[in-house]
């Protein structure tokens, strides 16, 4: 893979329009997200013979909502009049947290869920009171890439964005 | 069959028997939080046989999808390490089992992220993220339980005993991994058992739990020959595709 796409702001190729429309696919576990927020999409090229070929990178190896979202992109690419799509699943370089868009964030933390943080060092934020202290309940919570928290301010249990 | 795929499936069927025999159990253990747990681990283990299996179907070249390689093999055919496919017993014997597992996943994922082959390396980099969250979870029940009340203690100390005896065959090295590693593809099992050693020790120490006996060891899941609980778990898991061949979701 080219060096330059992989680098973590997701550099846009000639074939804007057709990323653009991309960027409107939803996670189904996380609706408030789409593949861009998340860094899942990781480049949209067009071959020689005008095969749209869409390169993503799964967050977590047993990540169920893979084959969900290969149908939404060809889905979103056919509406687009390009018949013929290849989508590509690379581990190479893995997923990190790290390429989630500080927008992504944001709407995570919107959401009801503590995202990522950038350093590890700086306390998990109560996404209801703001709270900077909580305990872990479990760092397996409903999906593979949320721990479950509970707030020692509010009280209230909350997800969190586990950095990987 | 190419050395590579063979050596692809090997691992694939680790995790794949791995992620059925924990699958098993959900639903049944002692707390929510933990089902949860057990069914992300089984996911994560299942996710990373999926790839391999996906891998090994395109280096086979032939029709033979990754659900072919997964549900229609025999026993026989299925190349997993003895320890993946022991029976769950109890909840002692689960985390046991899961701790030789993710202490030795710890060391053999970081080590096969740097294999020559990208593809193998691509799947065993995100898996050695996995892993340590794997190991953390395991580690902190061992020490619980193993520190914990007289009847958690025993049983702990019981599932050790009983499951130390497939220990060895995780670090045999035989032509195929040595063949991969000359290549630059694989690595030397033997040399990640130091690492295994110091990690299981330094739980072990914490846990108020000993060692199992060195005496007697098992072997022969990599040519095959498994131990009788792999046939039981393959008529239960392989039932769909043997009724219904090539069905599909």
């Amino acid at each position: 893979m080219d060096a330059a796409v992989i680098s973590g702001a997701g550099v846009v190729t000639a074939t804007t329009e057709l990323r653009h429309a991309l960027e409107t696919v939803v996670d189904p576990e996380i609706p408030v997200l789409t593949i861009a927020d998340l860094g899942i999409l990781r480049d949209v090229t067009e071959a020689d013979d005008g095969t749209v070929v869409v390169t993503i990178t799964p967050t977590y190896s047993g990540c169920p909502a893979m084959d969900h979202l290969r149908r939404e992109i060809e889905r979103v690419l056919h509406e687009h009049g390009r018949e013929r799509v290849e989508v590509i699943t690379t581990f190479d370089p893995p997923w990190t947290t790290e390429w989630m868009t500080p927008e992504g964030k944001h709407k995570l933390d919107e959401y009801g869920i503590a995202p990522p943080r950038g350093n590890t060092a700086t306390p998990i934020v109560c996404p209801r009171c703001r709270g900077e202290s909580s305990r872990l309940v479990s760092e397996f919570g409903a999906t593979a890439c949320k721990a479950l928290r509970v707030c020692s301010v509010c009280a209230e249990p909350f997800d969190h964005f586990k950095e990987i | 069959m190419s050395s590579l795929t063979r050596y692809v499936i090997r691992h694939a069927d680790d995790n794949l028997i791995l992620a059925q025999r924990l699958s098993e159990y959900i639903a049944s253990a002692p707390e929510l939080e933990e089902d949860l747990a057990i069914a992300n681990i089984a996911l994560d283990h299942l996710g990373v046989a999926t790839h391999l299996f996906d891998y090994a179907a395109v280096l086979r070249g032939d029709d033979n999808s990754a659900d072919y390689l997964a549900f229609l093999r025999d026993e026989r055919e299925f190349t997993n390490m003895l320890l993946v496919e022991q029976p769950n017993v109890d909840f002692a014997h689960i985390m046991v089992r899961q701790l030789f597992v993710d202490a030795y996943q710890q060391t053999l994922w970081p080590a096969l992220s740097m294999s020559s082959d990208r593809k193998l390396a691509g799947i065993a980099a995100k898996a050695a993220k996995e892993a340590a969250y794997h190991l953390r979870h395991s580690r902190g029940w061992l020490i619980r339980l193993g520190d914990g009340t007289e009847e958690s203690h025993d049983r702990s100390q019981t599932a050790i005993d009983n499951l130390w005896r497939f220990v060895d065959e995780m670090f045999d090295s035989d032509e195929l991994d040595e063949e991969m590693r000359a290549a630059g593809t694989g690595v030397n099992p033997t040399e990640l058992r130091a690492a295994w050693d110091h990690q299981i020790s330094a739980t072990l120490d914490e846990a108020t739990l000993r060692r199992g006996s060195d005496d007697y060891q098992r072997r022969g899941g990599r040519t095959g020959f498994h131990t009788e609980h792999l046939g039981h778990l393959l008529t239960e898991m392989q039932w769909m595709q043997r009724s219904y061949p090539g069905l599909e979701w």
